[in-house]
């Protein structure tokens, strides 16, 4: 048994699904982003004179919504591979 | 029954819990003592991690830290939560995919080489260390207030417990004990956090309380009127820039723990790695919404008790005269008025409170049930024990299974490696055991340096293995030992008073940026450096690319497999 000479790439349906993984975590990303150190932090100031019930909206956003955002993240991200493997799945039984 | 008798109760109890449950669940081969046999429910694994994570830190100053720093404490709420994300978007699932025991096995495997194996290997060396010595003054703290005991004993004690569970059950132990103490953790932490807003608020949902109740609005009114920062506001205690900085710092960081990563292969496969992280960031975030909620109580309730009042009866009080004995908490009569002037960053401020005793002190200060006092010290001890027994686990297997079998002795038996597991195990004891006795001067500095150090080095080297194909050894190499010399020596200028002991720091900050945050720069610089030495020297040998295309390609999932093959024939 000799050493492979060319790395046996990604099929059709597997390229696939490393794309659109890669195009949900840069999503998610995007959002992770834009919550935690865009409203807790870049645009903290402007969102400062935004109320939220009893405190402002970026402090808000940095003491605790930044947190909540990121549990959602966490779970769309868990739901939504689930879903991609099975039509992962689903596409190979096309074939 | 006083409190201190409650105390030694609930302690013996929960350390026997904790024994037995190590006992029960004890291990003989090496690939259950690292990472417990992959067989560990999602659940209970994601328990485990909250409780690995959750830290003394997270327990006993977090809440503290933010009641001092108001707005800016995000950079802790969000800095370690945000890092989580990061690593259970980009690291966790692939690295289960790998099925390498540690971290330094998954940077030696993926960059072919046994000097970024060490490398890695002593990073984690190091940053298990500096944690451990964090855990080990939480232990001290808690023991000697509450068994007013001596802290040498009281550290010994702590370490005798973790060793005797982390030695006997080993990875399996651990997670089913470190599952165990998340409850105990939580809830430690959200009876006295309901009682208090309660009181303050009449709300007993704090989470709810913070925001929907004025507190925060008064306490940023009272804290103007005693002459410190406005609580509500950005950017008082912290630049813009350095909250940017510290909490990416942060957030990288985290994402780079080798005792948290180690974790995720302790799950059977791809998608339970998924969804132990799901679970674990959901009870992380039960204690992290509230956490500020009780860094907002405490504050305003130690400003109530303490401010403008007469010295000599607030020291009648029995909390503050035992925290004074503990050193913790100080008072300094500079004007001779006989009137405690609490505005804390200005000149006049009479008052010296060490930020990790807001956690625990907050519920003598709200006069709450002596049980409930005793159960905050409980849930700290084990927020600390659950983190140490991880970072010796991690350690020890840095030194057994990275340097000794990969490196030195690769004949190496089962029972060989599990007998220097276990005997590096118990030097990483003794030194944690040493750093806890006699810690560091520069405690705080040491862990900004840790954060940034990992933030620096593993973090880019791990993601970069990952998601570049073309990533190969010499890339690999540059970036780390760019990120890491620069970190270092960028964090010992700044810090160079307590760690050189020059009189003046010798910069003051990089470009605006101070020592916690600028390991984001070193991150930054070993990413542009590992990516132009790869462009330039040969690409990764064929196998590692083959074991890339792998890890991107989807799990085989037995059931799903089978569902597929039954419908189509």
């Amino acid at each position: 048994m000799g050493e492979p000479e060319k790395v046996q790439t990604l099929d059709e349906r597997q390229n696939w699904y490393w794309k659109k993984n890669i195009k949900f975590i840069s999503g998610l990303l995007v959002i992770w982003f834009l919550v935690g150190l865009g409203g807790g932090v870049l645009f903290a100031v402007p969102l400062n004179e935004v109320p939220f019930f009893g405190v402002t909206l970026s402090f808000w956003i940095g003491h605790q919504g930044a947190i909540l955002v990121f549990v959602l993240l966490i779970l769309s991200y868990a739901i939504r591979m689930d879903k991609l493997d099975r039509e992962y799945y689903e596409k190979k039984l096309e074939k | 029954m006083s409190v201190e008798v409650i105390t030694i109760i609930m302690v013996l109890f929960t350390f026997a819990l904790y024994t037995g449950i190590g006992w029960f669940s004890r291990v003989k081969d090496t690939s259950s003592f690292y990472v417990a046999g992959q067989n560990v429910p999602t659940v209970a694994n994601g328990a485990a991690i909250a409780a690995d994570w959750m830290s003394a830190a997270s327990f006993i100053s977090m809440a503290g830290l933010v009641a001092f720093l108001g707005y800016d404490g995000t950079i802790y709420l969000m800095g370690w939560t945000g890092g989580y994300v990061l690593l259970a978007l980009l690291l966790a699932p692939y690295l289960r995919k790998f099925g390498k025991f540690t971290v330094p096995d998954f940077i030696g495997d993926r960059f072919y080489s046994n000097s970024a194996r060490t490398v890695a290997a002593i990073a984690t060396i190091f940053i298990s260390i500096t944690y451990i010595s964090g855990q080990m003054r939480g232990v001290g703290i808690v023991f000697s207030r509450y068994l007013q005991v001596d802290i040498i004993v009281g550290v010994l004690i702590g370490m005798a417990i973790v060793g005797f569970f982390a030695l006997l059950g080993g990875m399996k132990g651990i997670t089913w004990t470190q599952a165990t103490q998340y409850f105990v953790i939580i809830i430690a932490f959200l009876i006295p956090a309901v009682a208090i807003s309660l009181q303050l608020t009449g709300n007993p949902v704090p989470q709810l309380a913070l925001t929907s109740s004025d507190i925060v609005e008064r306490l940023s009114t009272i804290q103007v009127d005693l002459g410190m920062t406005e609580y509500m506001a950005p950017f008082t205690n912290l630049s813009m820039l350095n909250v940017f900085m510290i909490a990416l710092a942060l957030m990288a960081g985290t994402a780079g723990l080798p005792h948290v990563i180690v974790r995720f292969y302790t799950v059977k496969n791809v998608r339970a790695a998924r969804w132990s992280a799901v679970w674990a960031i959901i009870f992380i975030a039960l204690l992290y919404l509230t956490a500020p909620a009780v860094g907002a109580f405490a504050k305003y309730n130690l400003i109530s008790t303490i401010a403008d009042q007469p010295l000599e009866e607030v020291q009648d009080i029995e909390w503050v005269s035992k925290w004074e004995t503990t050193g913790l908490l100080q008072f300094n009569d500079l004007n001779g008025d006989g009137i405690i002037n609490f505005s804390e960053g200005s000149a006049d401020n009479e008052v010296i409170i060490d930020k990790d005793i807001m956690v625990l002190s907050t519920p003598e200060v709200a006069n709450l049930a002596p049980f409930i006092i005793a159960l905050v010290a409980t849930g700290g001890l084990a927020a600390a024990l659950s983190t140490a027994s991880g970072l010796l686990i991690t350690m020890s297997s840095a030194v057994s299974h990275d340097i000794y079998y990969r490196i030195f002795n690769k004949e190496a038996s089962e029972k060989q490696r599990l007998r220097v597991g276990r005997l590096s195990l118990l030097v990483a004891l003794l030194v944690a055991a040493y750093v806890g006795i006699n810690p560091p001067g520069f405690a705080g500095e040491v862990v900004a340096l840790a954060f940034g150090l990992g933030a620096a080095s593993l973090f880019p080297v791990i993601l970069l293995g990952i998601f570049d194909k073309r990533m190969n050894k010499e890339g690999a190499i540059a970036g780390i030992l760019t990120g890491l010399i620069f970190t270092l020596v960028t964090i010992s200028l700044i810090l160079s008073r307590t760690i050189f002991g020059t009189e003046e720091a010798i910069i003051d900050s990089f470009f605006g940026i101070n020592a916690q945050g600028v390991g984001v720069v070193g991150m930054i610089l070993n990413f542009i450096v590992s990516f132009i030495v790869s462009r330039n020297t040969p690409e990764p040998p064929i196998e590692i690319q083959q074991l890339i295309e792998n890890v991107r390609a989807p799990e085989m999932d037995d059931n799903l497999e089978a569902a597929a093959t039954k419908e189509s024939e």
